[in-house]
Protein backbone atom coordinates (compact mmCIF):
# COMPACT_ATOMS: atom_id res chain seq x y z
CA UNK A 1 0.00 0.00 0.00
CA UNK A 2 1.32 3.19 -0.78
CA UNK A 3 1.76 5.69 1.56
CA UNK A 4 -0.34 8.98 1.99
CA UNK A 5 0.29 12.37 0.65
CA UNK A 6 2.41 14.53 2.83
CA UNK A 7 1.19 18.02 2.85
CA UNK A 8 3.20 19.54 5.75
CA UNK A 9 6.32 19.67 6.99
CA UNK A 10 7.96 20.98 9.45
CA UNK A 11 12.09 21.72 9.53
CA UNK A 12 13.36 22.13 12.85
CA UNK A 13 16.33 23.33 11.27
CA UNK A 14 18.42 23.46 14.58
CA UNK A 15 18.06 22.98 18.16
CA UNK A 16 20.13 26.47 19.19
CA UNK A 17 18.18 28.63 20.99
CA UNK A 18 18.48 32.16 22.77
CA UNK A 19 14.99 31.23 25.03
CA UNK A 20 14.51 28.92 27.60
CA UNK A 21 10.61 27.95 27.01
CA UNK A 22 8.87 25.99 29.94
CA UNK A 23 6.69 24.57 27.46
CA UNK A 24 9.05 23.87 24.27
CA UNK A 25 8.47 20.75 22.37
CA UNK A 26 12.42 19.99 21.83
CA UNK A 27 13.97 16.34 22.99
CA UNK A 28 15.12 17.04 26.62
CA UNK A 29 18.24 15.72 24.95
CA UNK A 30 18.00 18.46 22.33
CA UNK A 31 21.79 19.36 23.20
CA UNK A 32 22.86 15.86 21.32
CA UNK A 33 21.44 16.76 18.62
CA UNK A 34 24.51 19.66 17.24
CA UNK A 35 25.21 17.65 13.91
CA UNK A 36 23.12 19.94 11.58
CA UNK A 37 22.27 19.20 8.48
CA UNK A 38 24.33 21.16 5.29
CA UNK A 39 22.60 23.93 3.63
CA UNK A 40 22.77 21.41 0.44
CA UNK A 41 21.01 18.72 2.84
CA UNK A 42 18.47 20.91 3.29
CA UNK A 43 17.42 22.32 -0.22
CA UNK A 44 17.65 18.50 -1.78
CA UNK A 45 14.91 17.43 1.02
CA UNK A 46 12.63 20.56 0.39
CA UNK A 47 12.68 19.60 -3.56
CA UNK A 48 12.00 15.69 -2.40
CA UNK A 49 9.45 17.77 0.06
CA UNK A 50 7.68 19.38 -2.82
CA UNK A 51 7.99 15.96 -5.36
CA UNK A 52 6.00 14.07 -2.16
CA UNK A 53 2.89 16.52 -2.45
CA UNK A 54 4.31 19.01 0.59
CA UNK A 55 2.41 22.27 0.65
CA UNK A 56 3.45 23.83 3.65
CA UNK A 57 6.77 24.33 5.03
CA UNK A 58 7.16 25.77 8.28
CA UNK A 59 11.19 26.93 9.03
CA UNK A 60 11.35 25.90 12.57
CA UNK A 61 13.88 24.73 15.74
CA UNK A 62 15.30 25.58 18.17
CA UNK A 63 15.20 29.29 16.76
CA UNK A 64 15.71 28.84 13.21
CA UNK A 65 16.68 32.81 12.43
CA UNK A 66 19.94 31.37 14.37
CA UNK A 67 20.87 29.53 10.88
CA UNK A 68 23.13 31.82 9.00
CA UNK A 69 21.76 30.11 5.54
CA UNK A 70 18.33 31.10 6.57
CA UNK A 71 18.33 32.74 2.85
CA UNK A 72 19.36 30.27 0.83
CA UNK A 73 16.65 27.74 2.47
CA UNK A 74 13.81 30.13 2.04
CA UNK A 75 14.94 30.97 -1.26
CA UNK A 76 15.41 27.25 -2.36
CA UNK A 77 11.52 26.38 -1.09
CA UNK A 78 10.09 29.26 -2.41
CA UNK A 79 11.90 27.77 -6.02
CA UNK A 80 9.41 24.44 -5.13
CA UNK A 81 6.55 26.15 -4.62
CA UNK A 82 5.96 26.18 -0.91
CA UNK A 83 4.59 28.30 0.83
CA UNK A 84 7.18 29.17 3.56
CA UNK A 85 6.33 30.06 7.11
CA UNK A 86 9.04 30.98 9.84
CA UNK A 87 8.45 30.41 13.40
CA UNK A 88 9.93 32.30 15.69
CA UNK A 89 10.62 33.35 18.97
CA UNK A 90 11.96 37.04 17.27
CA UNK A 91 14.52 37.83 19.41
CA UNK A 92 17.16 37.75 16.44
CA UNK A 93 14.80 39.49 13.82
CA UNK A 94 15.68 43.04 12.53
CA UNK A 95 14.70 45.43 10.11
CA UNK A 96 17.59 44.15 7.63
CA UNK A 97 17.27 40.86 8.15
CA UNK A 98 13.16 41.08 7.74
CA UNK A 99 13.44 42.39 4.28
CA UNK A 100 15.79 40.04 3.33
CA UNK A 101 13.97 37.47 4.04
CA UNK A 102 10.58 38.83 2.63
CA UNK A 103 12.98 39.90 -0.67
CA UNK A 104 13.80 35.84 -0.75
CA UNK A 105 10.19 34.89 -0.43
CA UNK A 106 9.49 34.32 2.36
CA UNK A 107 5.51 34.31 2.87
CA UNK A 108 4.53 34.53 6.56
CA UNK A 109 5.85 34.78 9.89
CA UNK A 110 4.83 33.31 12.90
CA UNK A 111 5.79 35.02 16.20
CA UNK A 112 6.13 33.57 19.67
CA UNK A 113 4.93 36.01 22.81
CA UNK A 114 4.41 34.30 25.92
CA UNK A 115 2.26 36.93 27.94
CA UNK A 116 1.17 40.08 28.22
CA UNK A 117 2.44 40.74 31.43
CA UNK A 118 6.16 41.34 31.04
CA UNK A 119 7.55 39.71 34.27
CA UNK A 120 5.64 36.04 33.18
CA UNK A 121 6.44 36.83 29.81
CA UNK A 122 10.04 36.83 31.07
CA UNK A 123 9.64 34.48 33.57
CA UNK A 124 8.46 31.34 30.68
CA UNK A 125 10.89 32.51 28.18
CA UNK A 126 13.32 32.36 30.90
CA UNK A 127 14.75 35.49 29.27
CA UNK A 128 14.50 38.96 29.03
CA UNK A 129 12.72 39.12 25.85
CA UNK A 130 9.12 40.91 26.25
CA UNK A 131 9.79 44.29 25.18
CA UNK A 132 11.72 42.81 21.92
CA UNK A 133 9.37 40.68 20.74
CA UNK A 134 6.81 43.58 20.90
CA UNK A 135 9.20 45.98 18.63
CA UNK A 136 9.46 42.84 16.06
CA UNK A 137 6.07 42.54 16.09
CA UNK A 138 5.42 45.70 14.63
CA UNK A 139 9.14 45.43 12.11
CA UNK A 140 7.18 42.74 10.95
CA UNK A 141 3.96 43.68 9.55
CA UNK A 142 5.42 47.36 8.70
CA UNK A 143 8.42 45.05 5.98
CA UNK A 144 4.61 43.85 5.32
CA UNK A 145 4.45 40.11 6.20
CA UNK A 146 1.36 38.29 7.63
CA UNK A 147 1.71 37.56 11.26
CA UNK A 148 0.47 35.12 13.32
CA UNK A 149 0.97 35.38 16.75
CA UNK A 150 1.25 32.15 18.63
CA UNK A 151 1.07 32.55 22.51
CA UNK A 152 1.17 28.86 24.20
CA UNK A 153 -1.70 28.64 27.67
CA UNK A 154 -0.90 27.50 30.71
CA UNK A 155 -1.37 28.32 34.06
CA UNK A 156 0.61 30.93 34.52
CA UNK A 157 -1.08 33.18 31.73
CA UNK A 158 -4.61 31.34 30.86
CA UNK A 159 -6.03 34.35 32.74
CA UNK A 160 -5.12 37.37 30.45
CA UNK A 161 -6.55 35.86 27.67
CA UNK A 162 -9.03 38.59 26.90
CA UNK A 163 -5.52 40.96 26.88
CA UNK A 164 -3.55 38.45 24.86
CA UNK A 165 -6.66 39.01 22.25
CA UNK A 166 -6.56 42.52 22.41
CA UNK A 167 -2.64 42.36 21.64
CA UNK A 168 -2.56 40.33 18.79
CA UNK A 169 -5.72 42.56 17.16
CA UNK A 170 -3.31 45.65 18.23
CA UNK A 171 -0.41 44.14 16.83
CA UNK A 172 -2.70 43.70 13.52
CA UNK A 173 -1.97 39.85 13.53
CA UNK A 174 -4.29 38.06 10.93
CA UNK A 175 -4.06 35.21 12.70
CA UNK A 176 -3.93 33.90 16.77
CA UNK A 177 -3.20 31.17 18.12
CA UNK A 178 -4.23 30.58 21.58
CA UNK A 179 -2.29 27.14 21.72
CA UNK A 180 -2.50 25.25 24.89
CA UNK A 181 0.42 23.68 25.65
CA UNK A 182 0.85 20.26 24.56
CA UNK A 183 2.14 18.01 27.78
CA UNK A 184 5.01 16.34 25.87
CA UNK A 185 9.09 17.07 26.63
CA UNK A 186 9.76 20.32 28.46
CA UNK A 187 5.93 20.71 29.27
CA UNK A 188 5.65 17.59 30.75
CA UNK A 189 8.35 17.90 32.49
CA UNK A 190 7.04 21.39 34.03
CA UNK A 191 3.66 20.23 34.03
CA UNK A 192 2.55 20.62 37.85
CA UNK A 193 3.58 24.49 37.01
CA UNK A 194 1.53 24.90 34.03
CA UNK A 195 -1.91 22.34 34.04
CA UNK A 196 -4.51 25.02 34.49
CA UNK A 197 -7.91 24.66 36.20
CA UNK A 198 -11.06 22.86 34.70
CA UNK A 199 -12.76 26.07 34.97
CA UNK A 200 -9.88 28.38 33.65
CA UNK A 201 -9.61 26.41 30.82
CA UNK A 202 -13.75 26.33 30.03
CA UNK A 203 -13.42 30.04 30.75
CA UNK A 204 -10.59 30.77 28.24
CA UNK A 205 -12.69 28.44 25.58
CA UNK A 206 -15.28 30.62 25.82
CA UNK A 207 -13.45 33.63 25.58
CA UNK A 208 -11.32 32.62 22.37
CA UNK A 209 -15.25 30.97 20.94
CA UNK A 210 -16.73 34.67 21.36
CA UNK A 211 -13.77 36.51 20.05
CA UNK A 212 -13.35 34.52 16.82
CA UNK A 213 -16.99 35.07 15.91
CA UNK A 214 -15.97 39.16 17.00
CA UNK A 215 -12.68 39.10 14.84
CA UNK A 216 -14.36 36.94 11.89
CA UNK A 217 -12.72 37.63 8.26
CA UNK A 218 -10.03 40.14 10.16
CA UNK A 219 -7.96 37.70 12.74
CA UNK A 220 -8.56 33.93 12.53
CA UNK A 221 -8.93 33.07 16.40
CA UNK A 222 -7.39 29.52 17.10
CA UNK A 223 -7.94 27.63 20.03
CA UNK A 224 -6.16 24.70 20.41
CA UNK A 225 -7.11 22.22 22.89
CA UNK A 226 -5.14 20.54 25.43
CA UNK A 227 -6.54 16.97 25.21
CA UNK A 228 -6.40 16.33 29.10
CA UNK A 229 -10.03 17.80 29.46
CA UNK A 230 -11.33 15.58 26.92
CA UNK A 231 -12.45 12.00 27.10
CA UNK A 232 -12.08 11.35 23.43
CA UNK A 233 -8.53 11.61 21.74
CA UNK A 234 -7.44 14.16 19.60
CA UNK A 235 -6.42 13.51 15.45
CA UNK A 236 -2.93 13.90 16.27
CA UNK A 237 -0.84 15.50 13.32
CA UNK A 238 -3.91 14.38 11.33
CA UNK A 239 -2.62 10.56 11.89
CA UNK A 240 0.58 9.30 12.42
CA UNK A 241 2.75 9.72 9.39
CA UNK A 242 -0.04 10.61 7.36
CA UNK A 243 -0.26 14.43 5.94
CA UNK A 244 2.97 15.65 8.16
CA UNK A 245 6.28 15.15 9.24
CA UNK A 246 9.21 16.65 11.03
CA UNK A 247 12.74 16.85 10.42
CA UNK A 248 15.05 16.93 13.08
CA UNK A 249 17.76 19.01 12.65
CA UNK A 250 20.12 15.95 12.30
CA UNK A 251 17.46 14.76 9.46
CA UNK A 252 15.42 12.37 10.79
CA UNK A 253 12.21 11.98 9.64
CA UNK A 254 9.56 11.99 12.23
CA UNK A 255 5.51 11.92 12.33
CA UNK A 256 5.68 14.49 14.74
CA UNK A 257 7.62 17.23 17.20
CA UNK A 258 7.47 14.70 20.03
CA UNK A 259 7.91 11.00 19.07
CA UNK A 260 11.78 11.27 19.24
CA UNK A 261 10.21 10.52 23.34
CA UNK A 262 9.07 6.77 22.28
CA UNK A 263 11.77 3.98 22.11
CA UNK A 264 12.66 1.51 19.94
CA UNK A 265 11.66 3.03 16.31
CA UNK A 266 13.89 3.69 13.99
CA UNK A 267 13.60 6.68 12.26
CA UNK A 268 16.01 7.11 8.73
CA UNK A 269 17.45 10.41 8.10
CA UNK A 270 17.57 12.19 5.20
CA UNK A 271 21.19 11.82 5.35
CA UNK A 272 21.38 7.80 4.70
CA UNK A 273 17.92 7.82 2.10
CA UNK A 274 15.98 9.84 0.22
CA UNK A 275 13.37 11.49 1.56
CA UNK A 276 11.30 10.33 -1.02
CA UNK A 277 12.29 6.55 0.11
CA UNK A 278 11.96 7.54 3.85
CA UNK A 279 8.21 8.70 3.61
CA UNK A 280 7.40 5.05 1.95
CA UNK A 281 9.58 2.53 3.54
CA UNK A 282 10.69 4.34 6.92
CA UNK A 283 9.95 1.26 9.88
CA UNK A 284 9.15 4.13 12.65
CA UNK A 285 6.68 6.17 9.93
CA UNK A 286 5.68 2.99 9.56
CA UNK A 287 4.91 1.97 13.04
CA UNK A 288 1.68 3.04 13.90
CA UNK A 289 0.42 4.18 9.74
CA UNK A 290 -3.30 2.68 9.19
CA UNK A 291 -4.86 0.97 11.54
CA UNK A 292 -3.42 -2.39 11.42
CA UNK A 293 -1.33 -1.78 14.99
CA UNK A 294 -4.45 -0.79 16.97
CA UNK A 295 -5.48 -3.29 19.79
CA UNK A 296 -9.36 -3.77 21.05
CA UNK A 297 -11.05 -1.53 22.31
CA UNK A 298 -9.48 0.62 19.25
CA UNK A 299 -9.63 -1.30 16.18
CA UNK A 300 -13.69 -2.31 16.23
CA UNK A 301 -14.32 1.80 17.36
CA UNK A 302 -16.35 3.77 15.09
CA UNK A 303 -14.18 6.95 16.58
CA UNK A 304 -11.01 5.79 14.55
CA UNK A 305 -11.34 7.14 11.18
CA UNK A 306 -11.80 10.59 13.16
CA UNK A 307 -9.05 10.41 15.44
CA UNK A 308 -6.77 7.74 13.95
CA UNK A 309 -5.81 6.61 17.34
CA UNK A 310 -4.91 9.22 19.10
CA UNK A 311 -1.61 10.02 20.36
CA UNK A 312 1.12 7.41 20.21
CA UNK A 313 3.72 9.47 22.11
CA UNK A 314 1.44 10.27 24.72
CA UNK A 315 0.55 6.79 25.29
CA UNK A 316 4.18 6.07 25.70
CA UNK A 317 4.79 8.62 27.87
CA UNK A 318 1.31 7.83 30.03
CA UNK A 319 1.34 3.94 29.96
CA UNK A 320 4.80 3.20 28.66
CA UNK A 321 3.26 1.55 26.19
CA UNK A 322 2.99 3.44 22.46
CA UNK A 323 0.31 0.78 20.55
CA UNK A 324 -1.44 1.54 23.87
CA UNK A 325 -5.29 3.32 23.67
CA UNK A 326 -4.29 7.06 24.39
CA UNK A 327 -5.20 7.46 27.72
CA UNK A 328 -7.29 10.68 27.21
CA UNK A 329 -9.90 8.21 25.69
CA UNK A 330 -12.46 7.11 28.68
CA UNK A 331 -12.55 3.47 27.24
CA UNK A 332 -8.86 3.60 28.29
CA UNK A 333 -7.99 1.02 31.01
CA UNK A 334 -5.70 3.96 31.98
CA UNK A 335 -8.07 6.86 31.73
CA UNK A 336 -7.33 7.83 35.20
CA UNK A 337 -3.77 8.79 35.13
CA UNK A 338 -5.23 11.52 32.83
CA UNK A 339 -7.98 12.69 35.08
CA UNK A 340 -5.53 12.68 37.94
CA UNK A 341 -3.04 14.67 35.82
CA UNK A 342 -5.35 17.38 34.81
CA UNK A 343 -6.59 17.65 38.50
CA UNK A 344 -2.70 18.04 39.80
CA UNK A 345 -3.14 21.67 39.32
CA UNK A 346 -1.97 24.00 42.30
CA UNK A 347 -1.45 27.75 43.22
CA UNK A 348 2.33 27.42 43.47
CA UNK A 349 4.35 26.30 41.03
CA UNK A 350 7.05 23.97 41.98
CA UNK A 351 10.94 23.95 40.66
CA UNK A 352 10.66 25.30 36.94
CA UNK A 353 12.85 23.15 34.37
CA UNK A 354 14.10 25.76 31.79
CA UNK A 355 14.97 24.48 28.30
CA UNK A 356 18.82 25.12 28.17
CA UNK A 357 21.97 23.23 27.35
CA UNK A 358 22.55 22.97 31.17
CA UNK A 359 19.35 21.02 31.76
CA UNK A 360 19.42 19.13 28.35
CA UNK A 361 23.03 17.60 29.27
CA UNK A 362 21.59 16.86 32.94
CA UNK A 363 19.13 14.55 31.12
CA UNK A 364 21.89 13.53 28.37
CA UNK A 365 23.62 12.09 31.42
CA UNK A 366 20.71 10.14 32.70
CA UNK A 367 19.10 9.15 29.69
CA UNK B 1 -19.85 22.51 -20.72
CA UNK B 2 -21.06 22.94 -16.52
CA UNK B 3 -20.20 25.72 -14.48
CA UNK B 4 -20.24 25.02 -10.71
CA UNK B 5 -17.39 26.08 -8.60
CA UNK B 6 -15.92 24.10 -6.14
CA UNK B 7 -13.46 24.54 -3.43
CA UNK B 8 -12.33 21.86 -0.74
CA UNK B 9 -10.86 22.62 2.64
CA UNK B 10 -7.37 20.72 3.31
CA UNK B 11 -6.38 21.10 6.98
CA UNK B 12 -2.06 21.14 6.43
CA UNK B 13 -2.07 21.25 10.58
CA UNK B 14 -3.67 21.36 13.10
CA UNK B 15 -7.46 21.16 12.27
CA UNK B 16 -8.34 24.23 13.37
CA UNK B 17 -12.76 25.72 14.48
CA UNK B 18 -14.90 25.87 11.28
CA UNK B 19 -16.39 29.18 10.78
CA UNK B 20 -19.23 29.73 8.85
CA UNK B 21 -19.18 32.25 5.63
CA UNK B 22 -21.15 35.42 6.93
CA UNK B 23 -23.70 36.80 4.67
CA UNK B 24 -22.14 40.31 3.37
CA UNK B 25 -24.35 43.01 2.84
CA UNK B 26 -22.77 45.28 -0.14
CA UNK B 27 -23.30 45.23 -4.08
CA UNK B 28 -20.50 41.93 -5.00
CA UNK B 29 -21.04 43.45 -8.89
CA UNK B 30 -18.90 46.47 -8.01
CA UNK B 31 -16.35 44.12 -6.16
CA UNK B 32 -12.95 44.43 -7.52
CA UNK B 33 -11.31 41.12 -6.06
CA UNK B 34 -8.50 39.33 -5.55
CA UNK B 35 -6.49 36.69 -3.21
CA UNK B 36 -4.78 38.62 0.00
CA UNK B 37 -1.36 39.00 0.02
CA UNK B 38 -0.85 36.13 2.30
CA UNK B 39 -2.37 33.82 0.33
CA UNK B 40 -0.97 32.34 -3.28
CA UNK B 41 -2.86 30.80 -6.40
CA UNK B 42 -0.56 27.51 -7.19
CA UNK B 43 -0.80 24.30 -9.85
CA UNK B 44 -0.65 21.33 -7.73
CA UNK B 45 1.19 18.83 -9.69
CA UNK B 46 0.23 15.60 -7.84
CA UNK B 47 -3.47 16.14 -8.03
CA UNK B 48 -3.74 18.28 -10.77
CA UNK B 49 -5.92 20.92 -9.64
CA UNK B 50 -5.42 24.32 -8.68
CA UNK B 51 -5.00 25.15 -5.57
CA UNK B 52 -5.58 28.45 -2.75
CA UNK B 53 -2.24 28.28 0.03
CA UNK B 54 -2.71 30.16 3.04
CA UNK B 55 -0.83 29.54 6.39
CA UNK B 56 -1.99 26.48 7.95
CA UNK B 57 -3.95 25.37 5.20
CA UNK B 58 -5.02 24.81 1.57
CA UNK B 59 -8.08 24.62 -0.34
CA UNK B 60 -8.38 22.51 -3.57
CA UNK B 61 -10.20 24.16 -6.45
CA UNK B 62 -12.43 22.45 -9.64
CA UNK B 63 -11.60 23.73 -12.84
CA UNK B 64 -14.25 26.31 -12.71
CA UNK B 65 -13.28 28.17 -9.70
CA UNK B 66 -9.75 28.00 -10.90
CA UNK B 67 -11.23 30.03 -13.68
CA UNK B 68 -12.95 32.22 -11.43
CA UNK B 69 -9.75 33.06 -9.36
CA UNK B 70 -7.23 33.46 -12.18
CA UNK B 71 -9.78 36.07 -13.33
CA UNK B 72 -9.58 38.22 -10.20
CA UNK B 73 -6.94 40.23 -10.41
CA UNK B 74 -7.77 43.35 -8.22
CA UNK B 75 -9.09 45.45 -11.17
CA UNK B 76 -11.64 43.39 -13.14
CA UNK B 77 -14.67 43.99 -11.64
CA UNK B 78 -17.18 41.24 -10.51
CA UNK B 79 -19.16 42.26 -13.31
CA UNK B 80 -16.72 42.13 -15.62
CA UNK B 81 -15.51 38.38 -14.15
CA UNK B 82 -18.96 37.09 -15.39
CA UNK B 83 -19.07 38.76 -18.58
CA UNK B 84 -15.47 37.02 -19.36
CA UNK B 85 -17.04 33.45 -17.79
CA UNK B 86 -20.28 33.98 -19.53
CA UNK B 87 -18.53 34.08 -22.64
CA UNK B 88 -16.99 30.93 -21.82
CA UNK B 89 -19.51 28.84 -20.13
CA UNK B 90 -22.32 29.92 -22.81
CA UNK B 91 -24.55 26.62 -21.92
CA UNK B 92 -24.93 28.33 -18.25
CA UNK B 93 -27.52 31.53 -18.27
CA UNK B 94 -25.72 34.38 -17.06
CA UNK B 95 -27.48 35.00 -13.81
CA UNK B 96 -26.73 31.46 -12.30
CA UNK B 97 -22.88 32.42 -13.53
CA UNK B 98 -22.96 35.62 -12.00
CA UNK B 99 -24.85 33.93 -8.61
CA UNK B 100 -21.95 30.91 -8.46
CA UNK B 101 -19.23 33.21 -8.85
CA UNK B 102 -20.59 36.06 -5.83
CA UNK B 103 -20.97 32.62 -3.60
CA UNK B 104 -17.47 31.42 -3.84
CA UNK B 105 -15.82 34.87 -3.58
CA UNK B 106 -18.24 35.43 -0.95
CA UNK B 107 -16.70 31.96 1.22
CA UNK B 108 -13.53 33.40 0.29
CA UNK B 109 -13.76 36.64 1.66
CA UNK B 110 -15.36 35.27 4.44
CA UNK B 111 -12.62 33.06 5.26
CA UNK B 112 -9.92 36.51 4.99
CA UNK B 113 -8.53 35.30 2.06
CA UNK B 114 -10.06 38.07 -0.43
CA UNK B 115 -9.90 41.45 -0.59
CA UNK B 116 -12.44 43.70 -2.96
Amino acid sequence: MSAPRPYTLVAEITYRCPLRCLYCSNPLTFHAWRDELSTEQWCRTFSEAAELGVVQLHFSGGEPVVRKDLCTLIRHARACDLYTNLITGGTLLNEENLKQFRDCGLDHIQLSVQDTDRDTADLVAGVHAYEKKLAVAHLITQVGFPLTLNVVLHRLNIERVPAIIDLAAELGAQRLELANAQYYAWALENRRALMPSREQYDQAEAIARAARQRYQGTMEVVFVKVDYFSDEPKACSGGWARNYMCITPTGEVLPCQAAHAIPNLRFPSVREESLIAIWQHSPGLNAFRGDSWMRQPCQSCPRKTVDFGGCRCQAFLLTGDAAATDPVCRFSPHHEVVLHAAAATSPEHGPLVYRDPRNSERFMASA
Amino acid sequence: MLFTSLMSLLACSRPCGDSEGRVVADTPQTWRPRLVPKARLRWDAVEKRHMVIFPEAALLLNETAAEILKLCNGERTVEQVVDTLAQTFTATARAQIEEEVIELLARLRARGLLEV
